[in-house]
């Protein structure tokens, strides 16, 4: 008790002018909260239909649940719905085994290969008596989910294969990387989605253009390629120049001194930036929408254009902040758990 | 010793094979896109500049109707743009510097305050954000007739918010000039001030003339001028406002949302900027008797500075990149024209490699202004 006075007394009311603001912030905190509460749980509508939900005075929970399955799944067709689920359960289940360093082994990545190929094979049907689904009927969650985890995946091996060309000794490679990593830095990713959904198809031979996800995937990995290019080079140049020197001098190639000694360590250092830079492109996965994919962001703006529930959309956009801001916590709190592992 | 043992001649070998590599997927493109516009009939090149573009423009800081040329309409589009970052990146400085001093204060709410503020708006994507504040100004804010008016002459509806603009006086032109001359003056003394200093030790305070000089020269000029305070205030017309300035639901959410956004990161990079210098340093200048603001000056901020600058570019340079999800909600910023005229005339390659272009000279701009800025602020070591 009296360390807890004491704790006041240091951080509330510390002054005149300190005691003032603590009261005044904990009298608006108080309530802030008390009309949110009111308004999300008091006064809401949870059960009903929009006319309810007009007369009362909180949020309209009944719209949310109405379209829960809509914003997650979109236009994935309702009876087959249990598969994109099923599909979230085995990423889920196979991020959770992999957390720890000491199952980090060949099997791993066996069975992460598995796990892909069952998650694509149950997304897209056609096989077994599933049913068909074209990827242009996929949407919500499963769609943002995977452009963020694919293109983590690749864009993480060749942000490091661009990040050692940048240190390369080798002119030529150095100044590609260079002017790779600088031009895709200069430009914002919305450029590289118009450039995936105009551009790509003209590149390349008629007919050979794959459909739409994927060329936004591309860009994507394109993008974050030359971000996380530039963290793994950060993680680089942090490593003392006699380590460099030790692996020359124990005959070791250039590769076996990058994959022994130099990439060990600096990738290590670099796990917090990394993170952030997953989470940077988990929200970025968002602008798809702006080249009419149906991510998370489009189904939350699909269903507040339900003719029956206009009006709602600070509903819908809470609800779907709450989304991202959760999963956006559980990639921190990944990297926080890797920094442990790594330590 | 063996033609490939040699390193010198696996080092051309690579470089040549990745020379090919490139050049044969630059030219595999290259045939692919000239075939395919053949076949679409689009001839590439820069004519279509001079056609009419067509469409028009919600808002401009050039005179441009859609007579006008789709050159213009670029033209437009370019200052929109410079305009939301020029603006956006002012403001996200100041408050994100007001927050991560925040973050780091003794007091416990406000710290955790600040704290909040910045889990929260770093953890959810910005374009949700933009379409948060996008909804709050045009659904749930009054139509005109209802519009809110919290202070006299300030007006807040569904069309954005309304302030009163000043009225134009020559007087005000030759205030602008004093305020120019009493930054040159400020140099020159301090000048003055390094010079006496260095040769006799006495302090001339050089600060507090400059700052008295440019508070009181536009006052006198206002003063002799006769006063000039006259006041255009919106007022409500039919359907719409009259006079006054009118800032635009799309712009003022594009920079809420740009600002609150960038803030948040400027915060967090501020933070662990001043919680870089150690704490010895700060009691080694009060040990010197050095006053709290040269405390701050002298010893704090530079070094603080030396961790935040490069940090701080790369936000100057996210910002001003994100200012083109403008596109999301229909403020026409370069993006968004540059997307509707390649709708309209399928150059697809030429408006994006302008795209790419323009924000390339956009970011060599800031780093140009920012690495000086750094090589300012840098200490200058043995």
């Amino acid at each position: 008790m009296k360390a807890k006075i004491r704790w006041a007394k240091d951080n509330l009311f510390k002054g005149y002018f300190n005691s003032a603001l603590s009261i005044f912030l904990i009298t608006f905190f108080a309530w802030a909260f008390y009309n949110f509460f009111n308004w999300l749980v008091i006064d809401s509508v949870l059960l009903g239909d929009a006319d309810a939900c007009r007369q009362a005075s909180g949020a309209c929970l009944a719209f949310i649940v109405d379209k829960t399955r809509f914003i997650f799944f979109g236009f994935y067709p309702e009876t087959e719905i249990w598969r994109p689920i099923i599909a979230i359960f085995i990423f889920f289940i196979i991020t959770f085994y992999s957390r720890l360093k000491s199952r980090w082994n060949r099997r791993l990545l066996y069975n992460w290969m598995y796990c892909g190929l069952v998650i694509w094979l149950l997304m897209r049907g056609g096989y077994f008596g599933l049913v068909k689904v074209e990827t242009h009927n996929w949407g919500g969650l499963p769609l943002t989910l995977m452009l963020a985890v694919v293109g983590m995946i690749f864009s993480y091996p060749i942000g490091i294969f661009l990040a050692l060309g940048r240190q390369s000794k080798l002119p030529l490679i150095k100044y590609l990387c260079v002017a790779y990593i600088e031009l895709i830095r200069g430009v914002p990713l919305i450029s590289m989605l118009f450039m995936s959904s105009v551009m790509m198809p003209l590149f390349l031979p008629e007919g050979y253009s794959p459909d739409k996800l994927m060329r936004a995937q591309v860009a994507i990995i394109m993008f974050i390629s030359a971000y996380m290019a530039e963290v793994v080079r950060g993680g680089l140049q942090a490593i003392p120049r006699g380590q460099y020197e030790a692996a020359d001098a124990m005959g070791l190639t250039y590769w076996q001194k990058m994959r022994l000694v130099i990439l060990p360590q600096a990738l290590k250092i670099v796990i917090p930036p990394t993170v952030n830079t997953a989470i940077g492109m988990f929200k970025d996965t968002s602008l798809v929408i702006i080249i009419a994919l149906f991510d998370l962001m489009y189904t939350t703006k699909a269903s507040m254009q339900d003719s029956n529930w206009l009006g709602f959309s600070v509903e819908a956009y809470l609800f779907v902040a709450l989304i991202y801001f959760v999963f956006c916590n559980m990639i921190s709190r990944m990297g926080r758990l890797f920094e442990k592992e790594f330590r | 010793m063996r033609f490939w043992n040699d390193r010198k001649n696996r080092a051309i070998i690579y470089q040549l094979l990745s020379l090919i590599a490139v050049m044969a997927l630059g030219l595999f493109f290259y045939s692919n896109t000239k075939a395919n516009l053949e076949k679409q009939n689009i001839a590439t090149g820069f004519h279509f500049f001079n056609r009419v573009a067509g469409f028009e423009i919600s808002e401009s800081l050039i005179e441009y109707n859609s007579e006008d040329s789709y050159l213009r309409a670029l033209k437009v589009g370019v200052l929109n743009t410079l305009k939301v970052s020029i603006i956006g990146n002012i403001l996200a400085v100041i408050l994100g510097v007001f927050i991560g001093v925040c973050r780091l204060s003794k007091n416990w709410p406000l710290a955790k305050l600040a704290q909040g503020y910045i889990e929260t708006i770093r953890n959810i994507p910005l374009l949700l954000q933009l379409f948060f504040w996008y909804a709050l100004f045009t659904e749930i804010l009054p139509g005109v007739r209802q519009a809110l008016n919290p202070m006299p002459g300030v007006y807040l509806s569904n069309r954005g918010v309304m302030l009163p603009s000043l009225e134009y006086n020559p007087v005000f032109f030759y205030m602008g000039v004093s305020v120019i001359f009493t930054i040159i003056l400020g140099y020159f003394l301090k000048r003055y001030a390094k010079k006496v200093q260095d040769q006799s030790g006495k302090q001339f305070p050089h600060v507090l003339y400059t700052v008295l000089v440019l508070l009181f020269l536009p006052l006198l000029i206002w003063l002799v001028g006769g006063m000039p305070l006259e006041f255009n205030l919106p007022k409500l017309q039919g359907f719409n406002f009259s006079g006054g300035v009118s800032i635009s639901p799309e712009f003022i959410s594009l920079l809420l949302g740009l600002v609150l956004y960038t803030s948040a990161f400027i915060a967090e990079i501020v933070r662990s900027g001043i919680q870089s210098v150690k704490k010895g340093q700060e009691e080694a200048a009060k040990a010197l008797g050095l006053k709290s603001y040269l405390v701050l000056t002298l010893v704090i901020l530079p070094q603080a500075l030396r961790v935040i600058i490069p940090p701080l570019t790369s936000q100057l340079l996210n910002l001003t990149k994100n200012s083109s999800l403008a596109v999301a909600i229909a403020y026409p910023d370069f993006v968004n024209i540059a997307n509707t005229t390649m709708n309209q005339t399928g150059q697809a390659i030429e408006l994006i490699s302008l795209i790419i272009l323009v924000y390339l000279s956009f970011s060599l701009l800031t780093s140009l202004f920012m690495n000086w800025f750094n090589k300012k602020m840098a200490l200058v070591e043995r």
